[in-house]
């Protein structure tokens, strides 16, 4: 396989440096069709190097690497020299060339440029940074997957086991690091660019800061605070129309670092006030040309939209054959981790219950306005001043690919940008919170909210997330007008009594054990949970959500009978907002059981599930006399 | 210019000394790129010639003003040089003959073209001189049977002009609706009485309008597209040989421009390709920056340090051959540029955005650098949204030599190049040089900006479009597709509906009573989780200016307009909010009822008189706010309380209610085969897949295009059946009240009916308001009415309810009430004060009803108006 890379590299950089002036035309598809054949095959896809793994200075220039990533900005196409003709001042031949994947054209002969032979063609580029939130499990996996097989690393084999030795580190990192980047979070201006220090401080095991190796005060724009890795300009060559802004990607394609275009942008910062070459200002020129050592460029192959970023799953859902073998245990497993979170959530099964139903829940369809599907929940009941909040966070990090945890504190609320906004002067999208992939949850933590007053921008944060709870959308602020983006973000809200912000549904917390040690309790509970079962849980959380499900015409009636039968007894019981939550809790039930339809005694146990919720607030409304 | 004597440019005059030079290099040049870019240097479209004899002689001949005497020119020049260099010869050409008496095509100067191809300029003149004087050209000139054609084009000057000039001569366009064209005859050659304008006025621009080229002449008009660079200066060249013919004695600043617009190949952003460089393009979009004013340097100008000798140099694809030795007196390094000698002009960068309406989902705006240059500098301001004609050009990134050396030019500071540079990336630049602006606005849904509208539908979806009106259940099919999501409600669904079409607008104010609301205001109100908040959801999402605020987060600022002071400039500036936003569209507020009485209060100017008036800070105006309003409001106990009238349940003042023409209640209906159907809509939505949703109902493109057309085309009127039915209804509705001794409608309802059955009419498409129309509306009306102004008390729909706050019989009850206490105290005989709650207690004991608190306060309050007795704390005092 080790070969076979090579040979892939090989045939590449044959493919990058000349084009065959007198062969076919289709010869280009075909070699390119080759390649997505070739890339199909697992095997031999994991021996491309990734980007997420490798730091950049670890890989040759002009090979064949990978990148999992997240479309953060599209900026605007760009035309090329697609075929242009180079002179041998010596000779005086003339030598047609490609100048698809490649940012810079040969050097060392003098190019023709008004021949006819040149062709100008078009290709787009995007803006893409590692997947936000992506759990740290994620990464660990999916990187031990790529050393299982250490050759892979064909430009510096030496580098694996050092790499190892780091992520130990990491592991240990773990524990500590987002707690404390948590609490940076509030102090500092995340989104401020240009403090060099910081950057060092807030990512010291980064990889990007391995891979620049210096720190940089260019802002790379991630959507969420405190994140790393490296960002990259992915060049694109075919169908860009079917990619999407906040679609994650994996995608295959040529590395170019060629620090001439470094030298480009330094270059043109000298002559800060050029006054022909105004169309760019000096912020748009950071920010589409960076140096490539820190954003390298990427010009893509091939690359496939992924549904899910979990390294436990086939990349395509629709490749069943190991799921459909995970479905046949899959009640004993739902079993193992309503149980786990029974433990975690201090003894209360129907709360877990109901995390599991969150934690399957997406988004499947939209009609017209209104998403299908969504199931945010809110949690009460927290304890307010304790880390009861950030512990549940961890538990659920370790269980899901992509997360974030949002203190909503009063300072973070009106300080942080949540929407993203386009900056015109650097013509880019800066990035905001809520700019997040599919399936991502975003846990809200309102125990840290505290009395006090909302400025403008904490108002429209709170607003941005309702939106983004009832509608499932983010409204981009583009400053003259607002753009909508459709979104598929699972919403958990912990709170101490009603959450402020609009939930699906709220279970209200109620501990069965009070241990003295919240913190030792909860890592003991993980510390006992064996590996295997834990990556048995993450992928029964990722899969669930790909099933598809339908109500048999029988069940359909049953359920308009019940409905019925319960309004002619008592017609507040039950509204048609109880109803759609009705459904949804009921499909999510059959799901999480794996079942693709919906059963009666689903049905019903939806119902005894959702009477145990609502008594359970019906009673808190007693013990707190008038709480709405 | 197909005869000798039609090439008197005044280049041919000062050429006079010198007439071999451009023969015989274009002699030997074969006919190559080179010829159509490079030879510009001899053109005379330069006021002074720049061959090294013709500048010996007259170093400075580039006093224009001395055009009309050339003799003096040479006596003179020498003298005023050192005047010529204070004064900044900064600008355009123009700028330098002003104030010169002079007129024809020979006396008025040539205003430089940057936006054809900003460095290869002239090349009108080159293509001029080249077909004049060059040996293979003057045979297209005199011979039209030859075809010769401009290198890399099939365009021949002379035909291409002929047939241009053919078209201004013979081009009418009776049907015109173009706003451009206003007062003008439209059976007479169109564009000869805008040259007559050009004339009158004095501003050398002539639009023309590509799409009556296409019509009159499909070749011309593909060959304009294909090579503008080419042809529009050949226009040029047509335009002024027709003028000056015409008017011989007008004078104009310099000579006419073509600026030809709306080049039907319009262009989304998005669709730009390699293959539209170098064409001519329409592109809309909204120009997000402009920069500042940018000179460019056209022509710099040296001199020599030793011997004071100064030539020109043209300024050629960005590029400056900077002469290394002076002609005169052969001093190596000698020459030094003088800046205000140079000549500049004007260029502004402009950046322009994809209109968010041209976007697929899911993506960001794409942005296209545009120049602007002369007089279209300034033109635009960000956000506006504009139509831009121009060409895309393609300019190399790569040589920061290029760079360099123009920096060089304008700060006169060498720099070094950079010697690493040898490589090129491969990636161009491009911008569009534009030639014509065309500020757009918004799409909206209204038929006031028609001319932004009519492009807005192919023939093809118009068609569909009537094929749909012409179904007799059109109505029902357009409203059943509105938020199909959301189950039932058919009637506030079918209100919804009509408020999206709106009425006619009518126009009263010779009368004196001014604009007359065509936009009809609709509130819902209901139990919470009766899905308004969706409908008001898809209603936003629907309408193109639609704005969505919610009672609660919105101040009356918000709503209305405030005056901030602008950051940058330090001025003052109005800032519009939602209701000013929403002009023309609609405004969609949630939570009605929990805005501040304050927010509320002004909207009662705009849902009536449809304007806003602000005196803030020092700016007094009054903003039209022509926007429908739909409203949600929740009752004030958290359930909708079926005893209490609409007023009591949502305590909002009567005088804004009133001002809604439709006000539905959404509530349970809690009857057992609505809940059945309610079910199956429900458990259906969420196991259908989404292709067979699709085919259910129609899709909400179809709607937003049908209502977008029914605006902007349907003006239906009263026929004269509908105003008879009108008159009866609203007949009947005063009677239905009159029998009970109440008024149950008010000329605001019959203005509701109106609009409702005109909103109707748009519906069908028809251009006439039926009985059927006034049919549905009556209906409509009498359903909402129906819900949210029956008394509950006496089950009667009674209009008091919404007008005066209050039902008939209650008001009546009240006085009974506080003529029973009035009573009650009169019998106790003459005591002068009384205990409050005895007495209250007194009054519930007499009473047959039961008597609350309130009522008693209530009865109080009116004897205490009626001057009758005061209460004074816990003691009521006889008067």
């Amino acid at each position: 396989s080790t070969q076979f890379y090579k040979w892939l590299n090989h045939l590449m950089s044959l493919h990058v440096q000349t084009k065959p002036s007198n062969c076919s035309p289709d010869w280009e598809t075909k070699v390119l069709e080759y390649f997505k054949e070739k890339l199909k095959d697992n095997e031999a896809a994991s021996w491309v190097p990734s980007l997420n793994d490798v730091p950049v200075h670890y890989l040759k220039a002009n090979s064949l690497v990978k990148f999992r990533c997240f479309i953060q900005d599209m900026f605007d196409p760009e035309f090329y020299m697609g075929v242009y003709e180079t002179v041998d001042p010596s000779s005086k031949s003339k030598v047609l060339r490609s100048g698809k994947y490649k940012d810079v054209a040969e050097c060392g002969h003098q190019v023709d440029l008004n021949t006819k032979n040149a062709v100008t063609l078009e290709r787009q580029t995007f803006y893409c940074v590692p997947i936000p939130g992506e759990s740290p499990w994620v990464k660990e996996i999916s990187f031990s997957y790529s050393c299982s097989n250490p050759a892979r690393v064909v430009p510096s084999t030496s580098y694996a086991p050092c790499r190892h030795k780091r992520s130990y580190e990491e592991d240990e990192d773990m524990e500590t690091q987002p707690h404390k980047q948590k609490e940076q979070l509030g102090t500092t201006d995340i989104h401020g660019s240009g403090d060099p220090k910081r950057l060092e401080t807030e990512a010291p095991s980064s990889l990007s800061n391995a891979a620049s190796g210096c720190s940089s005060p260019l802002d790379l724009n991630f959507p969420l605070p405190g994140e790393k890795g490296p960002a990259c300009l992915v060049k694109v060559y075919e169908e860009w129309e079917l990619f999407k802004v906040n679609d994650i990607l994996e995608v295959y394609g040529i590395l170019s670092v060629d620090p001439v275009l470094s030298v480009i942008s330094e270059d043109k910062d000298s002559s800060l006030v050029d006054p022909m070459d105004c169309t760019e200002s000096v912020e748009e020129q950071r920010v589409h040309c960076p140096p490539a050592s820190l954003v390298p460029r990427l010009h893509m192959l091939y690359a496939h939209r992924l549904q899910h970023n979990n390294p436990l799953l086939p990349p395509a859902a629709s490749e069943g054959q190991s799921s459909s073998g995970f479905l046949n245990d899959v009640v004993s497993v739902r079993g193992e981790l309503l149980g786990y979170l029974t433990h975690v959530l201090l003894g209360d099964a129907l709360a877990a219950e109901y995390l599991i139903l969150h934690l399957i829940s997406t988004v499947y369809a939209r009609r017209d306005v209104l998403p299908l599907g969504k199931f945010t929940l809110n949690l009460s009941g927290c304890p307010h001043n304790s880390t009861y909040t950030e512990q549940l966070y961890r538990v659920i990090q370790q269980l899901i690919p992509s997360s974030f945890r949002l203190g909503m504190s009063l300072h973070n609320m009106n300080n942080l940008r949540l929407v993203p906004r386009k900056d015109y002067t650097a013509n880019r999208l800066l990035s905001g919170v809520l700019q997040l992939a599919p399936n991502t949850s975003l846990f809200l933590d309102e125990t840290q909210l505290e009395q006090g007053q909302l400025d403008s921008t904490g108002v429209r944060n709170i607003t941005a997330l309702g939106n983004l709870i009832s509608w499932q959308k983010v409204d981009y602020d583009f400053n003259y007008h607002q753009m909508e983006f459709p979104c598929n973000i699972n919403v958990l809200i912990a709170s101490e009594g009603k959450s402020l912000l609009p939930c699906d549904c709220h279970v209200r917390l109620q501990p069965q054990l009070a241990p003295p040690n919240l913190e030792q309790y909860i890592s003991t509970i993980q510390v006992s949970l064996s590996p295997s079962l834990l990556n048995k849980f993450r992928i029964y959380l990722s899969l669930l959500r790909t099933l598809d499900y339908s109500i048999s015409e029988e069940v359909t009636k049953a359920v308009e009978d019940d409905f019925v039968e319960m309004r002619k007894d008592d017609p507040q019981s039950i509204s048609a907002e109880d109803l759609h939550r009705l459904l949804v809790v009921a499909r999510l039930l059959s799901l999480s059981v794996g079942h693709t339809t919906l059963s009666r005694d689903r049905w019903m146990r939806a119902k005894h599930l959702e009477t145990l919720r609502t008594n359970r607030t019906e009673q808190q409304k007693c013990v707190n006399g008038n709480e709405p | 210019m197909s005869s000798p004597s039609a090439t008197p440019t005044k280049g041919k005059r000062t050429r006079g000394s010198n007439p071999p030079t451009p023969w015989s290099e274009d002699a030997l040049t074969p006919p190559s790129r080179r010829r159509r870019t490079d030879d510009a240097s001899t053109s005379d479209l330069q006021p002074m010639p720049t061959s090294p004899v013709t500048d010996m002689r007259s170093p400075a001949v580039q006093d224009t003003s001395l055009f009309s005497s050339p003799a003096q020119s040479r006596h003179s020049a020498p003298l005023n040089e050192i005047d010529m260099s204070s004064p900044l010869t900064y600008g355009t050409p123009s700028s330098r003959v002003e104030g010169t008496p002079r007129s024809g095509l020979r006396g008025t100067p040539v205003r430089q073209r940057p936006d054809l191809g900003s460095v290869r300029k002239a090349r009108q003149v080159d293509l001029h001189s080249d077909h004049a004087n060059g040996p293979e050209a003057p045979a297209s000139e005199h011979s039209v049977g030859q075809k010769l054609v401009i290198w890399g084009t099939d365009v021949n000057v002379g035909t291409c002009k002929e047939k241009f000039q053919r078209f201004l001569q013979r081009f009418i366009d009776p049907s015109s609706t173009d706003d451009e064209n206003a007062g003008l005859d439209l059976n007479e050659p169109l564009y000869m009485q805008k040259l007559e304008e050009i004339n009158v006025v004095g501003d050398p621009v002539l639009n023309v309008n590509c799409e009556h080229l296409q019509s009159f002449d499909a070749d011309l008009y593909r060959q304009l597209i294909a090579y503008p660079q080419e042809v529009i200066p050949t226009f040029d060249m047509a335009v002024n040989e027709l003028f000056f013919e015409r008017f011989p004695d007008s004078v104009i600043e310099h000579q006419i421009q073509v600026r030809p617009y709306n080049a039907l190949k319009t262009r989304n952003m998005r669709n730009l390709n390699p293959e539209d460089i170098d064409q001519l393009i329409t592109i809309s979009g909204m120009v997000i920056r402009t920069s500042q004013l940018i000179p460019e340097m056209q022509e710099a100008f040296f001199r020599c340090q030793v011997c004071a000798f100064s030539t020109r140099v043209e300024v050629d694809r960005g590029r400056i051959a900077e002469p290394a030795v002076c002609r005169n007196c052969n001093t190596t390094h000698s020459m030094a540029l003088i800046h205000n000698r140079s000549i500049f002009s004007d260029k502004q960068m402009i950046k322009l955005q994809e209109s968010p309406e041209d976007m697929p989902a899911g993506q960001t705006p794409h942005t296209t650098v545009v120049y602007a240059h002369n007089d279209l500098v300034d033109k635009v301001q960000p956000g506006d949204r504009v139509n831009i004609t121009g060409e895309q050009v393609i300019t190399f990134s790569r040589s920061s030599r290029v760079q360099h050396k123009i920096l060089r030019i304008y700060r006169a500071v060498p720099i070094r190049l950079n010697p690493r540079q040898s490589n090129v990336k491969s990636v161009y630049k491009t911008h569009i040089d534009a030639i014509h602006f065309r500020k757009t606005h918004e799409k909206r849904l209204h038929g006031l900006d028609e001319e932004a509208e009519e492009k807005l539908f192919t023939e093809e979806r118009v068609r569909t479009l009537r094929e749909l009106a012409a179904k007799p259940d059109v109505y029902e099919r357009l409203s059943s597709a509105l938020a199909p999501s959301i189950y039932e409600h058919e009637d506030i669904k079918k209100g919804i509906l009509l408020q999206l079409f709106g009425g006619t607008r009518k126009d009263f104010s010779q009368t004196g009573r001014g604009g007359f609301r065509a936009e009809i205001n609709i509130l819902l109100c209901g139990d919470p989780g009766t899905s308004k908040s969706q409908l008001l959801q898809y209603v936003y999402n629907l309408v193109p200016r639609g704005q969505y605020t919610s009672g609660k987060g919105s101040s009356a600022v918000g709503l209305t307009a405030y005056v901030m002071k602008d950051p940058e400039t330090r001025q003052l500036v109005l800032q519009t909010g939602a209701l000013v936003l929403s002009d023309n569209g609609i405004c969609c507020i949630d939570e009605f009822d929990k805005m501040s009485d304050s927010t509320r209060s002004v909207l009662h100017e705009v849902m009536e008189q449809q304007t806003l008036s602000i005196a803030k800070a020092g700016i007094i105006c009054q903003l039209n706010a022509r926007t429908s309003v739909l409203a949600a409001a929740n009752p004030v106990e958290s359930q909708w309380n079926p005893k209490k009238t609409t007023i009591e349940n949502i305590q909002l003042p009567h005088t804004l209610l009133s001002r809604f023409d439709l006000i539905f209640l959404m509530l349970d209906p809690q009857d057992e085969a609505y809940d059945r159907r309610l079910a199956h809509h429900l458990v259906s939505l969420y196991y259908q897949s989404e292709e067979q949703l699709e085919e259910e109902f129609l899709d909400m493109a179809m709607l937003k295009d049908y209502v977008a057309y029914a605006r902007s085309y349907i003006e239906p009127r009263l026929s004269e059946e509908a105003s008879q039915a009108l008159i009866k209804a609203y007949v009947d509705m005063r009677k239905i009240g009159s029998g009970r001794g109440m008024v149950s409608a008010y000329p605001r309802q019959l203005e509701s009916l109106i609009r409702l059955a005109e909103a109707h009419a748009k519906v069908r498409f028809s251009d006439k308001v039926e009985t059927i129309d006034v049919e549905e509306a009556k209906r409509l009306h009498r359903e909402a009415l129906k819900q949210s102004a029956t008394d509950p008390r006496t089950g009667f729909v009674d209009i008091s309810i919404l007008t005066t706050g209050m039902s008939a019989t209650a008001r009546k009850r009240k006085e009974e009430l506080a003529q029973a206490l009035k009573r009650l105290i009169q019998s106790k005989g003459k005591v002068p004060t009384m205990k409050y709650q005895q007495l209250f207690d007194d009054l519930r004991a007499q009473s047959d009803v039961a008597i609350t608190k309130d009522m008693f306060e209530e009865a109080l309050q009116a004897l205490t108006d009626e001057d009758y007795l005061t209460v004074t704390g816990k003691t009521v005092r006889l008067l």
